[in-house]
């Protein structure tokens, strides 16, 4: 079964409508919730009248945040969100109030008539504004100066001495406008309170980090509270918070004692966000004469939006990866995070990293032309190897680097190509995560958990992992069935709920292949030998019983046949402060070709192909890699091509599918994808990630054949027409040909921490602290 | 505006065939199809994600055509034939489009397959042997955030090669 491509076990219930999702569900009596948002960027709350809302005839509830006071966050260090707000407003579209009636247009028109007195306050708007003094007041009362909200300084080798080596040094600057998930299916929850429990199901992609913040702000105990994951519209990384509107609706459940759903309209989706952080960067490495790396010093400034979510996870990554990719002896990084009256950012697809990866490709490919190199020998020359551990302490382990490099090269004919006006090349590298090694909050338990049960001929797999289209149902399933010897859509399936389903941290960082594979391995391979052992004790071969005989001969003689199985990430976090973030149990790695056409006179960018080539250690499935594969393309044009979440006077500037520009099927190109299999030791069967990495090569890639293409350097993305053009016009008088930020503004950082570089010993660090990891 | 909520609301004798059967309903004049369909029908199956006519998802065919059920009025659909996803597969058999959808991996979350099968269906019927561009073209009004199009493109290409 593994390494076939089947068909995912939900596709039928795809293709037929008949998978229910959390909008498509209406229980009797269901009353509809609407939320009142802030229409300020930034403003005190003086008063909140409700007398007129509740009066509204089919209204049966309405709440504020004196009915919600409790402060929640997905971060244990970042508990700064409340449900409801009610002193105080960060962005627009920050909720205050919600209601539930009987017609969703009552709810609408009962939000319409709450009163809410407002004191304005000067909103912060940028990066620049948010490290300046406060006009009126910070947005949050806690973090660094001015409106700072995290600093990280880390300093691993001798960075001094690196560039003091070194024969050439460069610094640019870089910037990568922030984003959004737009997932199709809209944010949608529904709550029912019967027998003092609650019952929520929702869209999320963690119902385990759900159930937590439930927990805490309803004051219930877990025992009391279940989380359900509806069948699911699409998530990137968008649906990983606990939100407001899933609280909003337990309570409103629990007040009025009936079910209660509420579903965000797209707008409201806009303003839920957790989307691509904006950052700015600055870099500056040191090549000696053989233009290998001698010391590398990255600089970030993240704009963070109003609230933490993921935010101080978000900073680490903006300088974690670098060193997984390529050799760097000697590192120093810097980031912060800032507050603005913004929608919160947090983690989209390849989470703080693909804005430093697209500043570190394109960096190296200018150190090479300066040099009079191929970009494409440099970045060769200074590849990590396997087996190898960072300068910063990252294990590496299994890497395709060099493989996927050369398919994606030949494929395309990168260095054979008849040169035309107009046309360019890039090429691009990258490396993700096989899940985070540490949870978000520290924990000895693992981070997967899966429990088996075989009666009567059957076997039906438990775990909480959700499955929000990459096909994570379909991953359990396979690995199972290998295991016993019947086909993936033999096996039931009983995921993400919380009442029946053992823990599993769910469908972010990558990690679900990985961790929950690896935990259904473990519980399958016990399974196998409770079955091989009862048929052997008949006198036959497991070989030649069916499974059914198998089933039978194993129950009659063991009872009820369950095993289960769980993973834990190995302890290779380096011994310093905020080495959580970064490990991973291994990493996946890509290689991208990008073949455009880019037209001088209008500055308009045409993608001809594009060639991926992905190690995902080992393809479980892989007709469900290509999908990821070829989904993380997709997502990487439309980032590098027209995606962007942007504000004008406090206000979302197009909060809309049809302003907010996204690639439609004339706007794709064709994608050839290459799997590399390089067998993970670790990995469930060698298995790696593959949803998320492929997508970090393509926006410098796409950089890189523009400048093949025009000459000109576009250092933020979207690269947009105008922006190529006023390159051009910068070209043609004689100015620095590029478009970009002119600078990486002053900031304060704290004074780095030393770190010193970690014995060669690939299995060193298990001693290595992992409390405290933020 | 929304203070009209509180005024009685218009309703109208509705009149539809919908995937073969004929219905008749009682429903506010500015329903939308789409919220006819899914909250007086529960044909959930059509799914929404804009509720604006921007993003394709809520496609439903009337009178074999494409359109978006989210603009569509009771008093336009009056009378006419609607066919939603539930209405695709002949009976317990798979239109050869939704085979072809799950055999590539077409639909990965699923939630814009419904309306990319029907509007692939109505090309189909149109247009037995469309390029890969007329297929694109046909598409052109459908986002998808999960596949990157070209699953889509393969399982229709597949579909209609075997439909000839």
């Amino acid at each position: 079964m593994v390494g076939k491509p089947l068909p995912k076990v939900d596709a039928a219930a795809k293709v037929t409508g008949r998978a229910v999702y959390a909008d498509d569900m209406l229980p009797a009596r269901t009353l509809h919730c609407k939320i009142l948002r802030s229409p300020h960027p930034h403003a005190r709350i003086v008063s909140i009248d409700t007398s007129a809302a509740r009066r509204i005839p089919g209204v049966l509830a309405v709440i504020t945040g004196a009915d919600l006071p409790i402060k929640f966050g997905i971060l244990p260090v970042t508990q700064d969100e409340r449900a409801l707000e009610h002193e105080k407003v960060r962005y627009v579209g920050d909720p205050i109030a919600a209601v539930a009636a009987t017609e969703e247009e009552i709810a609408a028109a009962a939000c319409d008539a709450i009163d809410v007195g407002y004191e304005v306050l000067e909103p912060v708007m940028s990066i620049d504004a948010a490290l300046a003094t406060p006009k009126d007041e910070r947005i949050q009362e806690y973090g660094g100066p001015n409106n700072v909200h995290k600093f990280v300084a880390l300093e691993f080798g001798d960075v001094e001495g690196g560039f003091e080596r070194a024969t050439h040094v460069r610094e640019d600057v870089f910037f990568y406008q922030g984003n959004t998930h737009l997932p199709m299916e809209q944010h949608s929850a529904v709550a029912t309170y019967v027998d003092q429990r609650v019952t929520l199901w929702s869209s999320t992609q963690v119902v385990h980090y759900v159930h937590r913040a439930l927990s805490k702000v309803l004051e219930l105990p877990m025992h009391r509270i279940r989380v359900i994951g509806a069948a699911h519209g699409g998530g990137f990384g968008g649906k990983t918070d606990p939100f407001a509107h899933e609280i909003i609706v337990c309570k409103l459940a629990m007040l009025t004692g009936r079910p209660v759903k509420c579903t965000l309209t797209r707008e409201e989706v806009f303003y839920a966000h957790r989307g691509r952080h904006p950052v700015l960067m600055w870099v500056r490495t040191g090549v000696d004469e053989g233009a290998r790396i001698t010391a590398m010093h990255f600089r970030t400034a993240l704009d963070g939006g109003a609230y933490g979510s993921y935010g101080v996870a978000s900073t680490f990554y903006t300088g974690a990866l670098q060193t997984v990719t390529y050799d760097i002896p000697a590192y120093r990084f810097e980031g912060c995070r800032v507050f603005t009256n913004k929608p919160p950012c947090g983690p989209k697809r390849g989470h703080g990293t693909p804005q430093p990866r697209f500043g570190l490709e394109l960096h190296l490919e200018k150190i090479a032309h300066d040099l009079g190199l191929d970009p494409v020998e440099l970045k060769r020359r200074n590849f990590v190897q396997p087996n190898t551990r960072a300068v910063n302490w990252l294990r590496i382990t299994s890497c395709g680097l060099a493989e996927c490099t050369q398919r994606v090269l030949d494929a395309s004919g990168f260095h054979h190509r008849e040169r035309r006006p107009g046309h360019g090349m890039g090429f691009a590298i990258s490396s993700y995560l096989s899940g985070a090694g540490t949870a978000i909050y520290w924990n000895d338990m693992p981070h997967s958990e899966v429990q088996i049960k075989v009666d009567r001929g059957g076997a039906t797999i438990f775990c909480g992992a959700m499955d929000i289209g990459q096909g994570s149902d379909s991953v359990l399933a396979t690995i199972v069935a290998e295991e016993l010897g019947l086909q993936p859509s033999d096996v039931r399936l009983v995921t993400a709920d919380t009442d029946t389903t053992p823990i599993d941290l769910g469908s972010y960082s990558s990690r679900v292949t990985f961790m929950a594979g690896n935990a259904a391995l473990e519980a399958a391979r016990k399974m196998r030998a409770l079955l091989v052992e009862a048929v052997e004790a008949a006198g036959k071969r497991f070989e030649d019983v069916s499974f059914e005989e198998a089933s039978v001969l194993g129950e009659a003689r063991f009872g009820t046949l369950t095993t289960a199985g769980s993973y834990t990430p190995p302890r290779i976090a380096g011994p310093y402060k905020g080495s959580g973030v970064g490990p991973s149990p291994a990493y996946s790695y890509s290689a991208c070709v990008v073949d455009l056409d880019a037209d001088p006179r209008t500055g308009l960018v045409s993608v001809n192909k594009v060639w991926i080539a992905h190690d995902v250690g080992r393809a479980i499935n892989p007709l469900l890699v290509e999908g990821q594969v070829e989904g993380s393309v997709y997502m990487g044009l439309g980032e590098a091509l027209m995606e962007e979440q942007v504000f004008r006077k406090g206000l979302h500037k197009w909060p809309s599918m049809l302003e907010y520009k996204s690639p439609t099927f004339l706007d794709m190109p064709e994608v050839e994808t290459f799997i590399v299999e390089t067998i993970d030791r670790e990995g469930p069967y060698g298995a790696k990630e593959a949803g998320q990495g492929p997508l970090l090569p393509v926006p410098p890639a796409l950089c890189a054949a523009v400048y093949d293409a025009l000459g000109v350097w576009i250092d933020e993305i979207p690269v947009t027409p105008e922006k190529i053009v006023e390159a051009l016009r910068r070209k043609q008088k004689g100015e620095d040909p590029r478009y970009g930020p002119p600078r990486f503004p002053p900031i304060p950082y704290p004074p780095a921490i030393v770190v010193e570089p970690p014995p060669k010993d690939l299995d060193s660090g298990r001693f290595a602290h992992q409390e405290g990891t933020y | 505006m929304r203070n009209e909520i509180l005024r009685a609301v218009e309703r109208v004798i509705l009149q539809m065939n919908v995937n073969g059967e004929t219905r008749e309903l009682l429903v506010p004049v500015h329903k939308t199809l789409l919220e006819v369909l899914r909250e007086d029908m529960q044909l959930t199956g059509t799914k929404h994600g804009c509720e604006l006519g921007e993003c394709g998802t809520c496609t439903v065919l009337i009178d074999g055509k494409p359109h978006l059920s989210c603009l569509a009025l009771p008093i336009q659909v009056q009378g006419r034939s609607i066919t939603t996803i539930e209405g695709m597969a002949d009976g317990s058999n798979l239109h050869p489009l939704q085979t072809a959808f799950a055999e590539l991996g077409a639909a990965q979350c699923g939630y814009c397959s419904p309306g990319i099968l029907l509007t692939s269906r109505s090309l189909l019927e149109e247009n037995p042997e469309p390029t890969r561009d007329e297929i694109r073209e046909a598409l052109a009004g459908n986002l998808c955030r999960c596949t990157g199009y070209i699953k889509i493109l393969d399982a229709v290409e597949l579909a209609a090669g075997r439909m000839r």
